[in-house]
């Protein structure tokens, strides 16, 4: 298509041969960026004399912050462990039920096209969905709380987990999973036997980093009252009680790296 | 014992191991059960439920499909526009900071100063750092696409580092060899290494930035997220419903479609 509208370059070699040179799609890439960019700063009002002038407001808060104070440390602890409680619950149940999922939207191992249809719009759909509205629709539900939040979580990493898994079942040697058919093995158990046992260390190294992810969702799943460290956040900040917000955001920021270091060495020993 | 039996017998054995951390896996899981409480619940949940599948069976179909300055395609385009920019400046304050934290560009140490604060930028949710531009450019679409741009820049960063400390050093020796200057090395030997990858990563992004934009209204940054929010506290669920029906068509449609240009890119 591209290449009938610019027609390539054609070039003549001193020994009369006749190269081609496709044209470079770059200047037209470019140009429909530069549209874009325009239309959407016209959307949105961007301007960057405002941003020159005010940028010193971003620092406010953040300077507010600074001090942390240290005495609110001790509000921090309980809702703290709640989130990480909601993230690896949600994380742990989640990567769980998205086996039987992946299982479903797998088409090299179940045939009838309608299940596997059906169980990649569901994750599909899952995994479009925003976790914070997937959180507050949880709350009308499950009421405020932590409930809502693992729900919440749960839900999100079925979605993730779910894909990775069906791409990987679907990328596998499938010689032994039909040698094990061929001795009378049950789908569902030659899965278990020839199948799982390739996905399993790319599976959990994909479960551990959506863990990691969660705790950083689920910290501001609170904002919505789904329970955890995100009400502190929310109350901090609605009372302009920054040098609180400062401790908690402290706080959290050691606790992601240190569960990011540790998810990382097993990551690592896993592949 | 035949050899099968001798294989078997080679196969490292790790039990120990394992049995470890599966305890250690189970004893944490039950910890966290006590997090759960079903006190909030309520009778009224279930209920509330099945108006809410209602509310998506039954769409406000006006809403859906009115073209006016509150009507759903015209939030979607607002966010689209809110990710498209914020992507961009995102990326365009990634790269240099990618460079500074390469291994292989940069001294240890201050690579591993920028990688400190990668972290810290990172691990901040974007719900605050939407409070704290809020008081930059005053509510409004301007303050989301500061938000995206300032919550991609951690992961971006991250991904380019990992294309930046794989590049291809022997290109660059034998341009050397053959004379060629800096700027003839960064032009021909690392641009083209580096920018298919890079543009593949900033699409990843902006597929994820149409999601975290569409949330970013609950902080009155802009975006689909605020007539949602709204119309959930009202229980107005077939707004709802119209609403995260446009969602959800919008962004499978751009994943469709940036899962292909990203196949491409990287297959060259």
């Amino acid at each position: 298509m591209y290449d009938k509208i610019f027609p390539p370059k054609k070039i003549a070699l001193p020994n009369g041969k006749v190269v081609i040179e496709k044209r470079s799609p770059t200047p037209l890439i470019l140009l429909l960026l530069l549209i874009g960019v325009y239309f959407s700063v016209q959307l949105t009002g961007f301007s960057l004399p405002v941003l020159f002038e005010r940028w010193d407001q971003f620092f406010v808060i953040i300077l507010d912050m600074i001090p942390p104070r240290w005495d609110y440390t001790s509000h921090i602890w309980q809702p703290l462990l709640d989130t990480i409680k909601m993230s690896l619950l949600g994380s742990v149940l989640g990567s769980l039920t998205a086996i039987p999922i992946a299982y479903l939207a797998s088409n090299n191992i179940v045939k009838n096209r309608v299940i596997v249809g059906i169980a990649r719009v569901f994750l599909s759909i899952l995994r479009t969905m925003p976790t914070l509205v997937m959180a507050l629709i949880a709350t009308f539900i499950f009421g405020l709380g932590t409930l809502a939040g693992t729900v919440a979580i749960f839900l999100f990493t079925i979605a993730y987990v779910g894909k990775f898994l069906y791409e990987q079942i679907e990328n596998v040697n499938m010689d032994a999973f039909e040698a094990m058919e061929s001795l009378g093995m049950t789908r569902v158990q030659a899965f278990r036997y020839a199948i799982f046992p390739q996905v399993l260390p790319n599976y959990l190294s994909t479960s551990l980093f959506c863990f990691e992810g969660n705790v950083r969702y689920a910290s501001i799943l609170g904002y919505v009252g789904a329970g955890g460290i995100g009400l502190l956040l929310n109350e901090g900040l609605g009372w302009r009680d920054y040098s609180s917000v400062g401790m908690i955001l402290f706080m959290l920021i050691i606790t992601v790296f240190l569960i990011e270091r540790v998810s990382e060495h097993f990551r690592k020993r896993l592949i | 014992m035949d050899t099968i039996e001798k294989q078997l017998k080679v196969a490292p054995k790790n039990r120990r191991y394992i049995i470890v951390v599966t305890t250690i896996l189970l004893f944490l899981f039950v910890w966290s059960l006590t997090a759960l409480s079903f006190e909030n619940m309520q009778e009224s949940g279930w209920s509330i439920a099945a108006s809410i599948l209602t509310g998506i069976i039954n769409p406000d179909l006006e809403l859906l499909l009115s073209f006016t300055s509150q009507g759903v395609p015209y939030l979607l385009v607002e966010t689209i526009a809110i990710a498209f920019l914020g992507t961009i400046i995102g990326a365009i304050m990634a790269v240099p900071l990618a460079f500074l934290s390469a291994s292989n560009i940069v001294p240890a140490p201050v690579a591993w100063l920028t990688r400190l604060f990668l972290i810290m930028v990172r691990t901040v949710p974007s719900l605050v750092y939407g409070l704290m531009l809020i008081r930059v450019t005053g509510p409004g679409p301007f303050a989301g696409i500061l938000t995206i741009a300032l919550v991609s820049i951690g992961m971006l960063s991250k991904l380019f580092v990992d294309a930046i400390e794989d590049l291809d050093i022997g290109v660059l020796e034998s341009m050397t060899s053959i004379g060629c200057t800096t700027f003839e090395k960064i032009r021909y030997g690392i641009i083209p290494q580096l920018f298919s990858m890079f543009l593949s990563i900033v699409i990843y992004r902006f597929d994820m930035n149409l999601r975290e934009a569409s949330i970013l209204g609950l902080v009155g940054a802009g975006g689909i997220g605020a007539p949602l929010i709204f119309a959930m506290n009202a229980y107005r669920w077939n707004e709802v419903g119209s609403i995260l029906i446009g969602l959800v068509i919008l962004i499978l449609i751009v994943e469709i479609y940036s899962n292909k240009i990203r196949g491409k890119l990287v297959r060259g």
